[in-house]
């Protein structure tokens, strides 16, 4: 593997484990968001309500996914 | 640009350079303790130098030749990311569910690896100061300083980029590294008494709000009060930090439960 390729690959590396990692809902959220936020260009209370709001709900799902689990009996 | 968007850029800038780099002073004093300080200094001040060049680099040519909106959509995205991540660890740190940060467990740990790689046994420090040049102590201080490091050129270059203020966000990111850097050579030791769960905490919350604040400006959702929005953002997840870190809370399995129980 040349140098060039390695570093190709490791700049690849970075930018997944930073962006989706283990947490690929957050990513999924910030998707969701710019997606909705396109949608609701030009509007004012809509889009001021709407977006803090999604952003909580996939925090709270990206959370209670991350949270400690009882072990199997 | 409102003043008190200028004041929470600042803050945010200068709180998560601060948190990163006592967490990367602390593998800085690892390796000096244990590999000499000369390498050590050496490797986090190299490490340092690359992540301002970075800064330069990356930052610089965002503001001169990106449309003000998509750059705003696209930091705004990655804040988002970062800000997101900052505080669902903050919650699940705060609830219980995850172990908090422990300088002092990462120190010893760091210290042990690199002795090993000595041949068995801590060098002394006055010993190890002495030696020519250590590989090993100037790559770990480099490694660590360079990657913690790399979050706050990612937070810098995207707000300042999105205000157009870079070299102010770069001055903040650079005052915290500065006081980070003198107190840890003063007490020669790791900051484990910096409470870094709730810096990041704070952190987190401030990356989220800004996040969406630009995301939805270069969308073109027009926030009511247009900048002054960005506080009433900072006090919303503040209460979705606490009411999601209680509802964390009862979700904690028995054992765990009387663990966090204060």
């Amino acid at each position: 593997m040349t140098a060039v390729t390695r570093a190709v690959r490791a700049f690849g590396h970075f930018w997944w484990d930073f962006l989706v990692g283990d947490t690929p809902e957050v990513a999924l959220a910030v998707g969701v968001i710019v997606g909705l936020a396109f949608l609701l260009a030009g509007q004012r209370v809509v889009g001021a309500i709407l977006l803090p709001l999604v952003a909580t709900v996939f925090l709270f799902v990206s959370t209670y996914r991350g949270r400690r689990r009882a072990p199997r009996p | 640009m409102h003043t008190s968007s200028t004041l929470i850029l600042v803050l945010a800038v200068f709180a998560a350079s601060l948190v990163e780099m006592v967490e990367a002073l602390t593998i800085v004093v690892a390796a000096g303790v244990s590999r000499g300080w000369r390498p050590a200094l050496e490797g986090a001040a190299a490490a340092l130098a690359v992540l301002g060049v970075l800064v330069l680099v990356v930052g610089l040519p965002l503001i001169r030749y990106i449309p003000l909106d998509a750059l705003r959509v696209v930091v705004g995205a990655l804040l988002l990311v970062l800000g997101l991540s900052w505080l669902r660890k903050a919650i699940l740190r705060a609830s219980g569910h995850k172990d908090p940060h422990d300088e002092d467990k990462i120190f010893a740990a760091t210290v042990a690896e690199l002795s090993a790689e000595n041949g068995g046994a801590a060098a002394a420090p006055t010993a190890a100061g002495t030696k020519k040049h250590d590989g090993v102590g100037f790559a770990v201080a480099f490694k660590g300083v360079f990657l913690e490091g790399t979050e706050v050129v990612l937070i810098v270059v995207s707000l300042g980029a999105a205000q157009h203020r870079l070299g102010l966000a770069a001055l903040a990111a650079a005052a915290a590294a500065a006081l980070v850097a003198v107190v840890g050579l003063l007490v020669a030791r790791q900051l484990s008494e910096v409470p870094e769960n709730t810096i990041k905490t704070v952190v987190g919350v401030m990356l989220t709000s800004f996040g969406l604040f630009w995301v939805g400006e270069g969308a073109g959702v027009h926030w009511p009060g247009g900048d002054l929005a960005i506080p009433v953002l900072v006090g919303f997840f503040v209460v979705v930090f606490f009411a999601l870190t209680a509802f964390m809370r009862t979700q904690l399995p028995a054992p765990a439960a009387e663990k966090a129980a204060p």
